[in-house]
Parts: C-alpha cells; structure tokens; sequence
C-alpha cells in the first residue's frame, strides 16, 4: 500500500534511489572501510545489510523496485571468499535468473547489479556506487508505483466497460 | 512472546549521535531526531554528542524505564563497532538485547558524503528503515558454545613459537604446526638483530629448544594444515603430515647418516643459506633446527630417483631410523582457537631487472647477506663474493620492492633498519666503504634513531635519491670491472655512479605465495595487497572476522621481531580470554522451520553449506539443527513455502527497512 511516496519524481529534483543489499562480511565490511578512508561517494544508496548474499531472496529486489527503487545492488564475497562456504554462488544462481526475468519485465539491465566486493575494496564501493546511480540517472527513474497506478486505473476503466458491456447484452 | 509485540503497545526511542563533530559536523542531527519524532511508534527522539559513552548509554536506559519504552533504536557508527555496546546497555535497561537496532550514519553517511542535505535525508531514510524495522524484533537468547581450551598456532617463526609458549605456559595444550621442517622462521636465518645486535640464533634457539620439550606442546614439523571445519571454540583441523623418510621417534639428530651419504658433496641450493651453498639429499636445515631430525630430499635422493643406491646412510644408521616406505600421515585435531603466525616471502629481486639481479653475480639480496656475514653461514661468516673477492665498495639499495606503483606500494618498515645493521655489519667484516642509496630514512622505533646516528659516526655513506639501474657498462676507467649503481642525488641535485664490488638489495616484505589458500581455508579475509585482514586497525589487531581465529607476525603486515613478539603475545592473550571465559556467546541469528507451512520439498536440505537441515521422514518436514546452523540465511531465501525464518533477518524485517529506505510506511506489499 503505497501511502505517502515524498518524493517527488519531477525531472529537475529527482535523484536515483538505489537499495543495496550488503552481506555483513565482505561489501558490508568494504563500505565500512570506505567510511573509515574517508572516500567520497554519491549519497544515493541505501545499505541493508544482510549476513550473507544468500540470503537475499530475488523478492526482495522485485519488492524494491516496486515501491519504487530506480536501481537495486546486491554486494557480496568473491567466489571462492564466502564466510558461510558458497552462500554467494547460491546469489549469483539467482541473481542470473531474475536477470531475465526482469528483462522481460521491462526493467533495464543497467538498474540491476551484482558485484563481488571484499573486506578490502572499499575503493571499490566507491567506483560500483557512483558508476550505477550516474547510469540509473541516465535511464531515469523507473516509477514503478506510479506504473501499477496507472494500470490499477486501466484495468478499473476496463473492468467498468465489461460491466456495462454485461448489462447491455443482458438487458 | 513478551506481551508488547502488538503494534499498539509499540514505543520507540530514537538517539542520533553526534560523534562530535564525525557526525554532526556532515549531517544535521537535529533534523533528524525532529523528523524521526513524528514517526508512528516513536515515543522519544533525541540527539547526544557521544551516544557509546556512558552518559549516552545511561540515558537511553533511564528512557526505558521512565518512558516505557520498548524497542531502541540508535543512529549513530557502523554496528560492527557498537552493536554489542548498545545491546548491553539495552538489557541493562531492563529489554531484551534484541529490541534494538543500529543505523550506520557514520561510515555510510556522514564521513562518505559531502552534501549535507543529500546526507541529512539519506540519514532520515536509513533511521526510519530501523524504526520501522523494530516493529517486527522479537526478544532472543543468545547462543552459547562451550569453547575448548586446545589451541592450535599455525606456523614456526618467531610469533608462532612465541605465541605457543605463552599458552603453553599458562597450562593449555598447543599443536604447532609448521610447514618446513624445523621452527624458526626467517629469524633463524638472521646473523644479528637490531639494534641491539645481538646474535639472533642466540635469543631464538633457547625458544626454540623450549617448544620441543615443553610437554603441552605437539610440535609437528614439515607438516600443513590441509582443512579446517567447525566454530569458534570447536574447530575441526586436518593436518598433513609430509614424510621425512625417517622416523622421528627414533633419530637422534646425531647426522652420521649425511656424512656417510653416497654423495660427497652436496648438489642442491640450501635452501636455509639463500641458497649460497649446496646440500645433500639427505639433510638437516641447519645444526640447531628444531626437531633435531634428518631428512631426506626425494627429489635428489638416489634412491627415490634409482632403486639402486648403496644406501650408505641406512648402514651409518645405529638406531635403524631411515624409513625409505614411510607414508604421508594424516591427522586430526580439535581446538577451540587458532592463531595463523605464517609470516612473509621477502620480495623477488628478479621483478626489477634493472638492479641486476641473477644477471650480475655480486649482487645479492638482504637475506642472502644475512647467511653470508653469518658465522655458520656458507662463508663462516667470511664476507666473500662469488668470483671469491673481498668487497670494497659496497652499495647498498633501500625500499627494492616497496614503495613503488610498479611492485609494492607499502614501506616494508624493517628495511631501512636492517640496511643500517648489514651496513654496519659488512664494515665490520670488509672495512669496506658502504654506500647506502635511500629515497626516506625510517627509524622510528626504541633506540632505532640512535643506531642511525651511530652508523652516520661509523663513516657509512647516505645517498638520497631512487637507484636508476646498476650496470657493468663502465664509461670511466674507474669504474671498470665494478658494478655501477647510478641514482640521483638529490640532496645536491646531480646524478652519480658509484661504482662498486657488492651490491645489496633490501628487498621489501610481501605476503606468502600461498596466503590466499591459507585465508581462505580459514575463512578470513586479507586487505587490499594480500596480508591477512584485522578485525580493526587499531582497536582489535589481532582478532579477525572469524572468531576464535587470530593473527599474529608478519602474515599481518610487515613487521620487525618486537613488533612481531609484542602481537604474538596478544593474540596469544586474546585466545586465553576466551578460553578461560569458557563459552562464548553467539549472535541468536539462526533459521528455524515454521513446521505447519512446510511442505516437506526437500528444497532446504541440499542447499545448506552446514548440513545443518534434516527431514523427519515421519513427519515430511524439514527440521534444522540449531546447533550447526550459522546463520547465513540461504535457507530462508531457497524455501519456497516462506517457511523457514532467519531470527534478527526475518522477510518482514528486511521489507519494513525497504518500505522505510523507500519513504513507504506501511509495511504491507504493494
């Protein structure tokens, strides 16, 4: 239910939204390890930090950009490097799969990301960050709240026509 | 269920740190405390310069009781530094540890982001995710695992050896366990240490000696851990024993057998004199090494190679302790904490050509000098060159390796130190004139400036500037038959040649060729160039991410012997504190089954990397051993009923935080 969506998505004030999703040992760590260096970034990611990217149900992203996230990024160990053994090629098997999903859903390929990012690659979060919101920002903003407003309203004018198409002949 | 997990009977208290000004000084705090305030739930919101120290925590207790409040939610650094402070100060306030959540508005925000309107917001929308997030905690009991108090070290240098005694002498049993086949380390090669320059097998093999006859230590040599498996306080480690093809119980270490060898000279590089001499196939390391045990070098021995060797060695043998037929052991072990110490590779002199190395016969690397001005080294500590002259115009090459975009870009700290002491040392031996070429002099450290001074007084000669190349190619006739080292001086702005008869390249420090296995055997990480990763630079050094697992020595960072000791004695502390605690607490973060909504799929039970899911056949549903699980979650995300849940990780805890990162705030789906 979407309630009060603030932000207005007119072209001069909008800015991307980006929900990224974290595993606590690696990318988590490697944010923290860009605080702590002091690099600068776009502000226009938000950090959900999970215990690993296996645990990140595909859901989830579609649950993001369907209240209206303009990009989501799911940041894990490298291969080979997870703390729970394979937690991250468990992601990487799902993250192919809503991959093409999400292609034939609409939803460009630049808005969707995984990155293998460890403990010490906090340059690295830098450059992934800023490289996906200025391409997010390019593409746009997706509007997919406004999108299922939209076709809430179609699919109402549609279904008021078949009524009154059903009472005719019924008449 | 604790009577207030209805929304109604929510009441929420928010604090913003200020951090003194790490916060406040990039985002407005009082913005979002206000903001925060007209959230639903929120009963107080306030801002308070240092929210860990304990003014902060009390305050937030003092709430709890006078506001009733019952989930607690603090904006402030990254919950891997305070998560564990502020659920403590919770539960003294009378909650239950878990009703709490942290917002990263330092790391993440503040000290990451330099415009503060686009900070403040994003700051308001990572704190109302956590209030909405606390809707949905629950209260839980943390995990505790009994810790046993065996302790595996893992490697034989001066930090594990050092670490081994201390816990050895505080009673608890220690397996050593060292790759190579005598402890030691790179110490044991050294001729004198600074700056006291004291003999370093002197300080070393009475250590050495020490963890041999201590009766809590399992020494094994020539030995590798191959897997680990298990949990901070029960770890599960299979070591590889590689055969010596002698039998250990039963050599003396009395070496007839290498003097009756069928080879009379030695054919292979030794590998403990930088390879300077040869050694035969059948060898001990080096006459203190410990164990004091022979072995035999398949690879040159004849008999490995033929079949047909007279075995002169077996017949010198009185105690019958050749084995020719011995197999490589496998054994199994249990400890509860591990403490990796495998140390460093020094860099390879033949990445940078233009020093000549391996093309110019007389130059030589740090570590081959050590062994040559060593009195039990190839030369008896007699300084000769390899066309047999004695040196009298020495070069010495700081920061070969390091320092550098092209190889390492880190100060490997304990050159310009041990240049000072060869520097110093080949004097004494030659009298020769020593030219030193440094880019910075590093000599921070007790005493370390002082032995600097010293050697200005000893005459030896400081050249400020990078070293351009060495070459043969002489221009004046001085300089004919010497190696020329051409750099830049730039103390007086000219660039010289010196031509020289030895050179020397102190090369830097670099992480083990096998540092990457080895981590991730462990399950810990490593920074950007390769060391093994800290838990935190300053304030946890030896701890890693994993727990129960520390670090200590070189594998770390380059670091001189103190440093080395000092770090060794702390993981050797940290291990002790958990041991003698006893158990430890674990972070209540495991799955569970919601048993009427499985459907039985199976789906779960392959999935687990821990084999921590079991069917009830009976039942025809998943069951999940609370015990193995380690909370990775993969479970939760592979179900397809939705009926596995993860505690402190729930789908209605990640989707209220997504609602609030998205400014929604309702939690239901659209």
């Amino acid at each position: 239910m979407v309630s009060t969506n603030e932000q207005s998505t007119s072209k001069n004030s909008w800015e991307p939204r980006i929900v990224a999703f974290f595993c606590n040992w690696c990318t988590y760590t490697a944010a923290d390890l860009a605080g702590v260096s002091r690099l600068r970034y776009s502000p226009n990611a938000r950090i959900i930090r999970v215990m690993c990217s296996g645990r990140i149900d595909p859901q989830f992203v579609l649950d993001a950009f369907s209240k209206g996230a303009d990009g989501v990024l799911i940041g894990g160990c490298h291969p080979g490097d997870c703390h729970y053994i394979e937690g991250n090629y468990k992601a990487l098997r799902r993250v192919q799969l809503l991959k093409r999903m999400l292609k034939d859903m609409g939803i460009e390929e630049k808005r969707f990301r995984l990155e293998w990012i460890s403990a010490s690659e906090g340059e690295r979060v830098k450059t992934v960050i800023n490289e996906m919101t200025e391409q997010v920002r390019e593409l746009g903003p997706l509007g997919m709240p406004e999108r299922f407003a939209d076709w809430d309203k179609e699919l109402d004018i549609l279904e008021k026509e078949i009524n009154r198409k059903g009472e005719t002949v019924d008449a | 269920m604790h009577g207030n997990g209805h929304k109604e009977d929510i009441r929420i208290g928010f604090y913003v740190c200020h951090c003194g000004h790490n916060i406040a000084g990039s985002l407005d705090v009082k913005s979002v405390a206000e903001y925060v305030k007209t959230l639903p739930g929120v009963a107080v919101s306030r801002d308070y310069k240092y929210m860990c120290s304990d003014p902060g925590q009390e305050l937030v207790q003092k709430d709890i009781r006078q506001n009733k409040l019952n989930r607690i939610v603090v904006a402030s650094c990254s919950p891997l530094l305070h998560e564990h402070t502020f659920r403590i100060a919770v539960e003294k306030g009378g909650l239950n540890p878990f009703y709490f959540q942290m917002v990263n508005i330092r790391e993440n925000v503040s000290w990451v982001h330099t415009d503060k309107k686009a900070a403040t917001e994003k700051a308001k929308d990572l704190a109302r995710a956590a209030v909405q997030r606390v809707f949905s905690h629950k209260p839980l009991e943390p995990k505790h695992v009994k810790i046993n108090p065996d302790v595996l070290v893992v490697g034989g240098g001066i930090s594990g050896i050092h670490a081994a005694l201390t816990l050895a002498n505080a009673g608890k049993k220690v397996y050593l366990v060292e790759k190579s086949p005598t402890i030691g380390g790179h110490m044991a090669m050294f001729d004198k240490t600074f700056p006291t320059l004291d003999c370093a097998a002197c300080i070393l093999t009475p250590k050495m000696s020490q963890v041999k006859n201590h009766s809590n230590i399992t020494l094994w040599s020539y030995s590798e851990v191959t897997k680990v498996d298990g949990y901070v306080g029960n770890y599960k480690i299979t070591v590889k024993r590689k055969p010596r093809y002698i039998n250990e119980e039963l050599c003396v270490g009395c070496m007839d057998c290498i003097e009756k060898c069928v080879y009379k000279e030695g054919k292979t590089p030794d590998e403990f004199n930088a390879g300077l001499s040869k050694r035969k196939p059948i060898y001990i390391p080096f006459p203190q090494a410990t164990p004091q045990v022979v072995l035999i070098d398949r690879e040159a021995c004849i008999e490995f190679k033929s079949g047909h060797c007279k075995k002169t060695c077996v017949e010198a043998c009185d105690r019958n302790a050749i084995d020719f037929k011995q197999q490589e052991e496998t054994k199994e072990i249990e400890a509860g904490t591990i403490i990796l110490a495998t140390g460093f590779k020094t860099f390879d002199a033949d990445k940078v050509p233009y020093y000549g190395y391996g093309k110019y016969q007389n130059v030589y690397t740090s570590l081959e000098v050590e062994r040559l001005v060593n009195a039990s080294g190839p030369t008896s500590g007699e300084v000769i060159l390899r066309n047999g002259k004695t040196p009298k115009m020495i070069g010495i090459i700081h920061c070969v390796g390091s320092r550098d975009k092209r190889t390492n870009r880190w100060c490997s700290r304990t050159c310009c130190m041990y240049s000072l002491k060869l520097a110093h040392l080949l004097k004494e031996h030659t009298d020769a004139e020593v030219y030193n070429f440094y880019i910075d002099m590093r000599t921070p450290g007790k005493a370390y400036e002082e032995f600097y001074d010293k050697l200005l007084e000893e005459n030896v000669h400081f050249i400020r500037g990078r070293v351009a190349e060495v070459t043969d190619c002489a221009v004046r006739p001085e300089e004919e038959g010497k190696l020329i080292i051409r750099a830049e001086d730039t103390m007086i702005g000219i660039v010289r040649r010196v031509p020289v008869d030895m050179v020397v390249l102190a090369v830097g420090m670099e992480p083990k060729e096998d540092a990457q296995d080895v981590r991730r055997m462990f399950n810990i990480s490593c920074s950007t160039e390769g060391f093994f990763l800290e838990r935190h630079p300053k304030l946890a050094p030896v701890d890693t991410f994993t727990d129960g697992i520390y670090i200590a020595g070189a594998c770390q960072g380059p670091k001189d012997i103190p440093d080395s000791v000092a770090q060794a004695g702390a993981a050797a502390a940290q291990a002790l504190s958990l041991i003698d605690r006893g158990e430890i607490e674990l972070e209540p973060n495991t799955a569970f089954v919601v048993q009427e909504e499985c459907s039985g799929c199976r789906t779960c039970l392959t999935i687990c990397p821990y084999n921590a899911i079991s069917r009830d056949e009976e039942k025809q549903k998943a069951f999940i051993n609370e015990a193995l699980c380690k909370g990775c979650g993969t479970c939760v995300a592979a179900c397809p009923s939705g009926a596995i849940k993860q505690n402190l990780f729930e789908d209605e805890m990640i989707y209220s935080e997504i609602n609030g990162l998205l400014k929604l705030t309702s939690t239901e789906c659209c």
